[in-house]
């Protein structure tokens, strides 16, 4: 049977088994809303703005193992989704965002709502197609959600003209698709398999590092299992956070510039470090020179080969999936008669227990202010540590990494790489979406959260009963805390100004507001919130102005230059 | 150091500008590059002419890898390989000068492929050390325009870069 272009994406997409589109229409894709207009099967969330789509997109795949589905219109609506598209590419996240194209005749005349697409977008994705035929839609597609979900995954484009959208062919999809110049290695080097194991065992200061490529390849059992066996420290990047269980003895908090003393110290110390779907960083390693200081053999496991020996010298590169990678690890030490010798190990945990006993996160509680990290402590008692939860980017962000204990892969959803504000409220509505009746707090600030804020209509159209959790100090306040350190306390343009009352816009969207102004009222206001199964409750917090954010490792410093409160 | 690197890719509409863009978007620098259709029409090959670190180098071949077009990369530089680059030169030829063009010119054994009352335009091969001597070599003031191609490179005997059967 022969079906329009706009037909044959639609159809696609059910191929696909997609469960929700996110999108805003316009002149370009009339068609294709059309076709989606005549189906039940794929549901279509209406944003506010074509950023939060592919940000509800990104918050979607990152809650499941999923890809997420963007539909945007040509020309600002693809400028709008940039963003959105290079915050997934830059974590990674597999996706799929189809925009309207003006017509073929039309390209190229700077006719209305024009732009190159392809050009605009090529930096930021995987891969990205312009159909010129309708003849190329189907295997366009399922090479897009190939490629999105393959390999290292990534966001993927496909521009489609309005007239390839109209025009007919006859409809078969492709049962497989393969792409002769892309083969994703996904198993390990058998040979290097072994050196890792064995460098690891004899190693008598170890350290493991984890990232987000262990949450994107679901390895966080195959992770935990090893980790156990091996009976080695373990620390995580701000992207991997729930590949191990944070509240494990083993663990030894998030590493980085805002990571805890002992993870910092023990991996800059360690003589081996075991990097797992991890990419050394600036905001996670430093200053490169300062970290090469220290002598140490280095195991990577990347599914990307051009992430191995990126920023430092890798001695043995795993390239390959890391689900895949751990798997074998795991046959081979279990066959193996060399286990871990504990005894060696043990001056290196006594001296990681040591930095460990430094409590590099404790905060000076008050009874007058309320302190940010009183919030999130708060949050996670009473989630029980089972909250989905989204951040912005800033402070909060890190208090939120630094205080909420996951125990889960895939709960803690933030923008790391591209450090997108404006990202926590619509990855929010995609993982409520995916996730319907589990308890989804979004832990933002008053700066962030005015920059997706317009999709506080769009949680009520679609009934997304999230909990806004926004640490309102006034200010921008990594900015502000910058500024105090490194800039001579000049607070230029940190401050907010005018800032709207939050629980009056919260009503005015038709949902739940409530401000928090005492330490003592934090708890019940959490309770009362969570306890609105069915309401999104916008929590606006009134938190100290003055608090920073430590440890700090200040920008090109190196791991052992970690700050605490009392430095300052 | 400097380093000539060979890719096949897929002669798609694009594809040039997705190298092009690794290029600038990462700071690497291209000093060349050529490209045109192959034998095999749905692949088109390109020479690459860059300069970096081991480490540099080493990121560039695999990211050029990571291009999704991109079917097959070689750094020729690591082995025995052949350039070479065409050059185009108009001079001015007049007078005594009409002489010691020509005799310059078959000394680089270069041919003189059009010529006017008052230039020449000469057609130089060779490898781009070659090309740049012959216009150190010549009076400057007469040149009055080049054009180059680039290095196009190949490997030596059996080295060979072509799709691979996976």
């Amino acid at each position: 049977m022969e079906l329009t272009g706009a037909e044959i994406a639609i159809r696609c997409l059910q191929e696909e088994e997609v469960e929700y589109v996110f999108g805003y229409p316009g002149g370009a894709v009339l068609f294709i809303y059309d076709a989606l207009f005549n189906q039940d099967k794929v549901k279509h969330i209406l944003v506010r703005h074509e950023q939060a789509a592919v940000h509800a997109a990104d918050g979607y795949a990152r809650s499941t193992d999923k890809v997420g589905v963007a539909l945007v219109t040509s020309g600002p609506g693809v400028t709008n989704a940039v963003t959105g598209i290079a915050t997934a590419y830059m974590d990674s996240i597999p996706m799929v965002v189809i925009s309207g194209q003006v017509p073929t005749s039309y390209i190229g005349e700077d006719a209305f709502q024009e732009v190159d697409t392809v050009g605009i977008t090529r930096p930021c994705v995987k891969h990205n197609f312009l159909v010129k035929d309708v003849k190329d839609i189907a295997v366009t597609i399922k090479k897009a959600f190939y490629l999105a979900k393959s390999g290292r995954p990534g966001p993927v484009l496909v521009d489609i003209p309005k007239d390839i959208s109209l025009a007919k062919t006859e409809y078969e999809y492709p049962r497989s698709v393969s792409i002769r110049s892309y083969n994703p290695i996904v198993k390990a080097d058998p040979a290097a398999l072994k050196q890792a194991l064995h460098l690891l065992l004899e190693a008598k200061r170890p350290m493991i590092y984890t990232g987000g490529g262990v949450i994107l390849s679901d390895a966080a059992k195959q992770l935990t299992e090893l980790v156990r066996l091996l009976g080695f420290p373990c620390t995580s990047t701000l992207m991997g956070l729930g590949g191990y269980p944070e509240t494990d003895k083993q663990f030894v908090g998030m590493l980085g510039m805002h990571g805890t003393v002992e993870a910092n110290m023990a991996t800059q110390n360690c003589d081996v470090l075991f990097a797992v779907g991890a990419r050394f960083d600036d905001r996670v390693i430093g200053n490169v020179k300062h970290f090469n200081s220290v002598p140490r053999k280095i195991i990577h496991i990347d599914i990307d080969p051009a992430s191995i020996s990126k920023r430092v010298q890798v001695d043995v590169p795993l390239v390959g999936d890391v689900a895949n990678v751990l798997t074998e690890m795991l046959a081979l030490l279990k066959a193996s008669k060399h286990k871990t010798d504990t005894a060696a190990i043990a001056p290196w945990w006594k001296q990681i227990n040591e930095w460990r006993g430094r409590n590099s996160l404790i905060y000076t509680q008050s009874t007058e202010v309320i302190k940010p990290q009183y919030v999130v402590e708060k949050l996670y008692e009473i989630t029980r540590g089972e909250a989905f939860v989204t951040s912005d980017v800033g402070q909060h962000q890190m208090w939120a990494a630094q205080y909420y204990k996951f125990d889960q892969p895939r709960r803690w959803i933030n923008s790391g790489g591209l450090g997108t504000m404006g990202f926590g409220l619509p990855a929010a509505m995609g993982v409520q979406l995916a996730h319907p009746g589990a308890p989804v707090a979004c832990v933002t600030g008053e700066g962030s959260i005015q920059m997706c804020i317009q999709e506080l209509s769009t949680c009520k159209q679609f009934h997304l009963p999230i909990k806004v959790i926004a640490l309102n100090n006034r200010y921008l306040g990594m900015v502000r805390q910058w500024q105090e350190f490194f800039h001579g306390n000049r607070y230029a343009e940190s401050y907010m100004d005018a800032l709207p009352d939050f629980v009056k816009l919260a009503e005015a969207y038709g949902h739940v507001g409530i401000k928090i102004e005492k330490p003592s009222e934090v708890e019940d206001a959490l309770k009362e919130a969570f306890a609105r199964k069915d309401d999104l409750v916008f929590m606006d917090f009134r938190t100290d102005p003055t608090e920073n954010v430590f440890p700090m490792v200040p920008g090109g410093k190196g791991l052992s230059d970690v700050l605490m409160a009392e430095d300052i | 150091m400097r380093h000539i690197v060979s890719l096949l890719m897929e002669n798609e509409a694009g594809a040039l500008s997705r190298v092009a863009g690794l290029f600038s978007a990462r700071g690497y620098n291209i000093e060349s590059l050529t490209v045109a259709p192959t034998e095999d029409e749905t692949l088109s090959r390109m020479t690459i002419v860059t300069r970096g670190s081991e480490e540099v180098i080493e990121q560039i071949t695999k990211q050029l890898n990571k291009l999704i077009e991109v079917v097959e990369v070689m750094d020729l530089s690591e082995g025995e390989h052949i350039e070479r680059e065409l050059m185009l030169v108009k001079v001015r030829a007049e007078g005594a000068a009409r002489d010691e063009m020509k005799r310059m010119t078959d000394i680089f054994r270069g041919r003189i492929i059009d010529v006017s009352d008052r230039t020449y335009t000469i057609e130089l091969t060779g490898a781009g050390t070659k090309l740049d001597s012959f216009l150190q070599a010549i009076d400057r003031t007469l040149i009055l325009e080049t054009v180059r191609t680039g290095a196009s490179g190949i490997g030596r005997g059996d080295r060979i870069l072509k799709l691979q059967d996976r």
